[in-house]
């Protein structure tokens, strides 16, 4: 496993943000961090069930990548995926509810935590076969090509994914035709319970990009305004029809790999140098020391994302679970489709 | 005036024409451009159509088939060529896991029309991995569609509306029966899928079958005259859904039920179709169903074994005489 070290790969310049794009940052990462918490709670109770992998750690990749592309961007995922779906633009109500697997969810019931689907803001999924939407990803940036847009697709995957053939071939296929799409691994330095360096011959992630002559970087990926500028240089590339650029971005999850992983797999040294890295700790601290928020605004922001994280469970409660009938909905288009049903 | 075409002419004509109705429509596979298809279905697809719609793919099924589900979830119709449906295992997690479950998992927000297509079934000596009959297993997936058929005039009005059809398709051909000619209409015309058709009428036996074997049953029909049968033969040309209305219909004419299926025998669609007959025809049966199979074996090299292993006249006369309790 990679230590949490500071040193960068890509030498940043000092670059400064406006008081609104920090705000913005921690606001976003405040708000899935605190989904996240209560998406666990809900679980201990039993509300949700199924599978359920949160994003506790990652968040200042959500953050710094919506800040960097544009809502008529795409995005896919795998099934860590609360978190890119609400900065996306999920509701935290909506994406709640679908946790509870209640109707009234991003995708009424039938998803739960691994799938949430978006299409009113280009969010094309949680998938949770490891590695399976890097094609996807792949094949929904070739459509905005065969359109004629600038628009990219950002794919994103885990780094136990980048060792699914999916990815090779898909690096392959987006340099040769070069398609508009953004890689982006989050490697948080485990699949499952499996350190990269036990998979791996090669630790930097980043390398995996060079025998297809793919731009790649390194990030740091506790820091949103890295991830930011990494994005915003992959995303200038992309949409000048340079082709595909792939980051990898390194992060942490402070949580284990689901609900019901105890994650002993990692030394306590180890998480701990990470929660040394907290980046809404990170930024809640900057915000006050640059004096960009006093501390009673910072209270406002605090009680505003309890009270919305409060108020998507209470939806959820209260919402009714999807009909029976809906078992036969969303299968097929064809609106007679012969079930059998016997 | 119908022309006598080919199945691989009636297949490009079926593409061509959506290809020009429809600018979202475009075909990627191994070799269907620059070589016009490995076995020239694609011919002259691309000096038409040019490179941005007929597109080579390198030898990466999983991977091309991955990129057709995105595109087909981000607007476009993909024809997805596949050299044959056993190359395509490579990419059954992307037909099975997320072709045939996009609408689903999305709850309708996003669709996958897209088309798989390419030849099932075995084809002569090519041995164990390249003979194998998949529409049994596609045709498990909820979400999908599955067509199977080489009649050429039926092809093409099957694959435009497979085209045309909003949810996934997996289209069954046969390498071996693309120079297969038959009469194809002139002008537009479709042929709906999930509908079976009747290649000849009979007052005996109903024989059902699909793809090339719907041949060897017609193949069989002077043998069986010969024995004072006069069988019934229904080509099913979709697999799923299962137009069991049309076989119902004939046993209940016929009272009797062959089932002739290249697939494997365990859990395949004749199985299906014989749950279907006893199910909904219980009392019109005069016979407890039969099927011919493949044998339940992999399929060797050697031209013995091979005739062994496959339906044929002999083995479907048999079929016939045994659930009329004729000696054999």
């Amino acid at each position: 496993m990679a230590t949490a070290t500071k040193k960068k790969t890509t030498t940043r310049k000092k670059v400064s943000y406006s008081r609104e794009q920090h705000i913005e940052w921690y606001t976003l990462m405040l708000r899935i961090r605190k989904f996240e918490e209560m998406a666990l709670r809900m679980y201990g109770q039993q509300k949700v069930r199924g599978f359920c992998h949160v994003y506790i750690g990652q968040e200042a990749i959500a953050a710094g990548m919506e800040s960097a592309i544009r809502k008529d961007d795409a995005i896919v995922t795998a099934y860590r995926q609360h978190g890119t779906a609400i900065g996306r633009g999920v509701p935290s109500d909506k994406a709640m509810a679908e946790l509870f697997g209640k109707a009234t969810g991003i995708v009424k019931g039938k998803g739960g935590s691994m799938h949430f689907f978006d299409n009113t803001n280009k969010y094309f999924g949680g998938n949770g076969i490891v590695g399976a939407q890097i094609p996807i990803g792949t094949g929904i940036a070739f459509a905005e090509q065969y359109r004629g847009t600038d628009n990219l697709c950002v794919t994103m995957f885990g780094d136990g994914a980048a060792r699914q053939g999916a990815l090779h071939e898909s690096f392959n296929m987006a340099m040769t035709w070069k398609l508009p799409v953004l890689y982006i691994c989050e490697n948080n330095g485990y699949a499952m319970g499996t350190s990269v360096k036990r998979t791996s011959n090669i630790i930097d992630l980043a390398k995996l990009g060079a025998s297809y002559e793919m731009p790649s970087e390194s990030v740091d990926g506790m820091d949103p305004a890295a991830v930011h500028e990494a994005v915003t240089r992959a995303a200038t590339h992309i949409r000048a029809g340079k082709g595909p650029y792939y980051l990898e971005i390194k992060t942490y999850r402070y949580k284990g790999h689901s609900v019901s992983d105890p994650a002993k797999y990692r030394t306590k040294e180890e998480v701990q140098q990470y929660k040394d890295r907290d980046p809404v700790k990170i930024a809640e601290m900057k915000l006050l020391k640059d004096k960009i928020l006093s501390e009673d605004e910072l209270k406002v922001i605090k009680a505003e994302v309890k009270a919305e994280i409060d108020q998507a469970v209470q939806f959820a409660e209260a919402s009714p679970y999807p009909d029976p009938s809906e078992l036969y909905t969303d299968n097929y288009l064809q609106e007679d489709y012969p079930f059998i049903r016997d | 005036m119908p022309r006598e075409l080919a199945l691989r002419d009636a297949l490009n004509e079926a593409m061509s024409e959506e290809m020009r109705r429809d600018e979202s429509v475009f075909i990627m596979g191994e070799e269907v451009a620059e070589y016009n298809g490995a076995y020239k279905v694609t011919k002259g697809m691309l000096d038409e159509f040019g490179p941005k719609r007929v597109i080579d793919t390198p030898i990466a099924e999983l991977g091309f088939a991955g990129i057709g589900v995105g595109a087909a979830m981000n607007g476009l119709r993909p024809i997805v060529e596949f050299m044959t449906w056993n190359f395509a295992v490579l990419a059954f997690d992307q037909i099975v896991n997320n072709a045939a479950k996009t609408l689903s998992q999305s709850a309708g927000q996003f669709s996958c029309p897209i088309v798989f297509r390419g030849p099932s079934g075995a084809a002569g000596q090519l041995a164990q991995q390249h003979s194998q009959t998949f529409e049994s297993w596609m045709a498990n997936v909820p979400g999908l569609k599955v067509i199977s058929c080489i009649d050429p005039a039926d092809s093409k009005g099957l694959l435009k509306s497979a085209i045309r059809d909003n949810d996934p398709i997996c289209m069954m051909e046969s390498e071996i029966m693309y120079g297969h000619k038959g009469l194809v209409p002139d002008g537009e015309y479709l042929v709906p899928i999930g509908k079976a058709a009747t290649r000849k009428e009979g007052t005996d036996v109903t024989i059902v079958s699909f793809n090339k074997q719907v041949l060897t049953c017609l193949d069989a029909v002077p043998e069986l005259e010969k024995e004072g049968i006069n069988a019934e033969i229904i080509d099913l040309r979709t697999i799923r859904p299962l137009d069991h209305h049309a076989i119902v219909a004939s046993v209940k004419k016929t009272n009797r039920l062959v089932v002739v299926d290249e697939s494997w025998p365990f859990a395949g669609v004749s199985a299906e179709i014989a749950y279907e007959i006893q199910k909904y025809a219980f009392d019109h049966l005069d016979a407890p169903v039969t099927r011919v199979n493949s044998a339940d074996t992999s399929l060797p090299y050697a031209p013995t074994l091979v005739d062994e292993y496959m339906p044929n006249v002999e083995k479907i006369v048999r079929a016939c005489k045994e659930v009329l309790y004729m000696k054999a």
